[in-house]
């Protein structure tokens, strides 16, 4: 589905220059799910945004069903290739009614019958019509995901990319919300490539994970592997150490990987 | 009244109508809320109906002439007396209230929408359109708005349009450098972002989602400067560079007044009167306007 | 403070599970927010005590937690109505203290460390002022023997050049390091409690951990209670000895922190449920279904 091969994101010029993703290559086959790990700065994010465009692609090459991205992203790679965002306080415009996020998805595509639409993606996102015209200040945490995730499904991607979807949410409603994502999956052959800094919540929802340090890939594991703690890399092992819970000892022994 | 309430305050808006009615109910409510914003609200609106039905409520002709009742003070017959030519001073603050309308309503119609453009193009793209347009904005922003209405009566010849014009023309750049500055801190919203990965255009993000996050401030602004464009306009009329005789507009009427000042305080103090109270209605209808449209924090 | 002694408090306190000179009583406390749309009761009568321990207090947002943590120290805002039949903290029965006592209370006898040291530290002082000038507040020394116990404050909190971190500004410090000044800007005073409202969950998991390590060897050696107050139930029940879940105002559980897994409470069991797990991952995870009942009046 999509191939990443020795990314490079620089953010600035110069003196100022930084260097946030320093030669990532994973890969993403059709109907996969994919999971990037890492603690604040290691670069996950900038990944997700170098793929779809937000962010300057110094080196290396994406390829989206087997041909490479240009410098700009077209119409089709925007319905084919979706984003959910982290913050659900942020990602919804403050102005705009649930109904008006969805209608201009479709208007921006030409999409046909976008009523009948409308309706048809709050059904699966477990909203109902009944949120149709409310703002999002109206709505809690959980509910505003679920009209992020209506927005980047509406118009039918093949790809989508979140970016901890729930790391804002409560517990229960970051279940619920991840059940949801795991039924849409199943249900429209989605492939997606999920970056969490929490590392069970990636072992729950990808087949597949890249632990991230530093910009670079330190170690790419399946979800059994990570299940049965058979991590080679000293640093995937401090990150899965240190994910279960607090322990004396296990502090004791962490190290600064930088 | 309270089915109309009701559908006004209903849990489920059925409609993208029902929900913007919805919310401009919810606002009303809270403006209605402040004492002193509906003070402003009723000296405006007494501005509008005044305009609007100035035949009537004047009762005389703001320019017929009667030498013979010069400077007659307020009485029953002149309620707030006549000025140097005999001609009454309420009837031509009636119809001045004309001319103060039209002028605060066509600077605002120029100045809002162009400072919007300006700004929110100049803070979206950056760069060297950022550049070039701020720089544009600071040319204009430095030129005194009497001296550019002197230069514009000199060359165009005196008269109201000319003075709209110079108010205009120097008073846009600050709603631009405003625009601008809303724009830089949305910018980097992660709803921006979602409207460029749902593949909005640039004109539609500009239209559709800068444009009505800077509104609240671009509108409080204006309804805050409407009061110094009256003062202007007042003062270019003072120094005869806008309305020309016999037009009753205020600034003109106090210039003219000026010389009796002393003895038939009238002829000057009522426009004045005006003026300070139209002013001072939309000051406080601006200071009521940003607390419900700009509250720190709390609803968008 | 002997160490001994103090250690041997705490082991004591731990053991027994109920303070023998409770540190914290409170009885019934409510807080209301009385809202245009009527009064908001984010804390419903809540109970509870606790000596020279480490008292977790678990819960989603809205449960209160955090209002708790602030009642505590008499900073709940106004409009917030404080109301208990009993709240004394460190001796001091808090509701009823005058300004004096309650300035003596904060950062003296009782602290607080918050979620962000970005908003809780003076963006425009030095690290080193801001400690200095904690610890004058509350004990009548000299400047010079104020700057001593900074620097040794921040050495405490394994800070590895703390004369640099003195003289630097709060922006200029990550995020692990920001929490770490702000542990030892509450500590310095020496107060017997400190409460931690989420002070580890805008923190990397690794920071995380070492953050939790000093915290539990200062307070560990200092024979200090520790109220930390936090969304993440795996973490408290991990750090704390005892934990307090509470739900929409009410504390719907109390029990050993060992013991959390044996928890009784649907609400417990139900979010223990629905957290992902890493050695053994569902398909789907449990959701929790709430039950009206959790919150009905009593």
């Amino acid at each position: 589905m999509i191939e990443v091969e020795g990314l490079e994101v620089v953010w600035g010029r110069g003196t100022r220059a930084h260097r946030a993703v320093a030669g990532v290559s994973f890969e993403v086959p059709a109907g996969g799910t994919f999971g990037l790990v890492g603690e604040s700065g290691s670069g996950k994010s900038t990944v997700l945004k170098a793929i779809v465009g937000l962010a300057p692609i110094s080196a290396g090459e994406i390829r989206l069903a087997g041909r490479p991205l240009g410098t700009r992203r077209g119409k089709d790679f925007r319905r084919t290739v979706q984003m959910v965002f982290q913050d659900p306080y942020g990602s919804l415009h403050p102005r705009h009614t649930v109904d008006r996020v969805l209608a201009e998805a479709c208007a921006i595509h030409g999409l046909d019958r976008p009523e009948a639409r409308i309706l048809r993606i709050l059904e699966e996102v477990g909203l109902g019509p009944a949120f149709r015209f409310r703002y999002p200040h109206e709505l809690s945490g959980g509910q505003r995901q679920r009209v992020a995730i209506a927005r980047a499904l509406i118009v039918e991607p093949r790809l989508l990319l979140l970016d901890e979807p729930t790391s804002a949410l409560d517990v229960s409603v970051q279940a619920e919300i991840l059940n949801l994502l795991l039924d849409l999956e199943e249900a429209h052959g989605l492939s997606w490539i999920f970056v969490s800094h929490n590392l069970a919540v990636v072992a729950q929802m990808c087949t597949r994970i890249a632990i991230m340090n530093n910009g670079r890939i330190v170690e790419q594991a399946t979800a059994e592997q990570l299940a049965r703690d058979e991590l080679a890399e000293p640093y995937s092992r401090q990150l899965l150490a240190a994910s279960r819970g607090y322990d004396r000892a296990v502090a004791g022994t962490l190290v600064n990987y930088d | 009244m309270s089915g109309l309430r009701a559908w006004l305050e209903a849990p489920v808006p059925a409609s993208r109508a029902h929900a913007r009615a919805q919310a401009w109910w919810l606002a009303w409510c809270a403006f209605r809320a402040n004492p002193i914003a509906m003070v402003g609200l009723g000296l405006v609106l007494l501005l509008l109906v005044t305009a609007l039905f100035a035949p009537w409520l004047a009762g005389r002709s703001p320019i017929e002439q009667d030498l013979a009742n010069r400077l007659a003070p307020p009485s029953a017959v002149h309620w707030l007396g006549t000025d140097e030519l005999g001609r009454d001073i309420w009837a031509r603050i009636v119809w001045g209230s004309r001319i103060t309308l039209a002028i605060v309503g066509i600077v605002v119609v120029i100045v809002g929408p162009l400072g919007l453009l300006v700004g929110t193009v100049a803070g979206y793209l950056g760069g060297w359109v950022d550049t070039v347009l701020m720089r544009l904005t600071d040319v204009f922003l430095a030129f005194p708005r009497l001296i550019l209405a002197l230069a514009l009566a000199a060359a165009l010849g005196p008269g109201i349009e000319n003075a709209i014009l110079a108010i205009a023309v120097t008073a846009w750049p600050p709603y631009a450098r405003l625009a601008r500055a809303e724009t830089l801190t949305i910018r980097n919203s992660d709803f921006i972002a979602a409207a460029i990965v749902q593949g909005a255009s640039t004109p539609r993000i500009l239209l559709g989602h800068v444009v009505p996050l800077c509104l609240s401030s671009v509108i409080v602004r204006l309804t805050l400067d409407m009061a110094g464009i009256i003062l202007t306009a007042a003062g270019l009329g003072f120094l005869g560079l806008g309305a020309q005789p016999p037009a009753p507009e205020w600034g003109a009427m106090i210039a003219s007044g000026r010389q009796y000042v002393l003895d038939q305080w009238w002829v000057a103090a009522m426009p004045g009167a005006a003026i300070f109270l139209v002013s001072l209605g939309f000051n406080l209808l601006g200071d009521g306007l940003r607390d419900v449209l700009d509250p720190k924090g709390g609803r968008g | 403070m002997a160490e001994p002694s103090a250690r041997a408090r705490t082991e004591l306190s731990r053991l027994t599970g109920a303070a023998l000179h409770p540190l914290v009583e409170v009885a019934d406390l409510r807080v209301r927010f009385p809202t245009h749309r009527g009064p908001i009761e984010a804390v419903r009568g809540v109970s509870f005590t606790m000596g020279a321990e480490r008292l977790g207090i678990v819960g989603e947002s809205g449960s209160g937690k955090s209002t708790v943590g602030r009642a505590l120290l008499g900073l709940v805002p106004p409009p917030g109505e404080v109301t208990a039949e009993r709240l004394v903290v460190d001796g001091i029965d808090v509701p009823r203290a005058g300004p004096r006592t309650l300035r003596e209370l904060r950062g003296g006898r009782a602290s607080m460390v918050l979620q962000d040291p970005k908003f809780s530290l003076n963006p425009v002082m030095r690290v080193g002022v801001q400690i200095v000038e904690a610890v004058r507040r509350h004990r009548r020394i000299g400047r010079r023997e104020a700057r001593e116990r900074a620097m040794a404050m921040l050495e405490a909190v394994r800070i590895r050049e703390p004369a640099r971190v003195f003289r630097a500004f709060p922006h200029e410090l990550s995020g692990g390091m920001g929490q770490r000044v702000m542990i030892a800007m509450m500590l310095v005073a020496e107060p017997r409690l400190l409460i931690a409202d989420e002070p580890t969950s805008a923190l990397d998991v690794t920071v995380q951990m070492q953050v939790l390590a000093i915290l539990d060897d200062l307070v560990a050696a200092r024979g200090m209670g520790l109220v930390f107050i936090s969304h993440d139930l795996e973490l408290v029940a991990s750090f704390c000895d005892r934990v307090l879940v509470m739900y929409d105002g009410r504390i719907v559980e109390t029990c050993r922190a060992r013991e959390l897994a044996a928890a009784r409470h649907p609400y417990t069991r139900g979010l223990l449920g629905c957290l992902p797990r890493l050695d053994t991952p569902a398909r789907r995870l449990p959701t929790l279904r709430r039950d009206p009942a959790w919150t009905a009046r009593r």
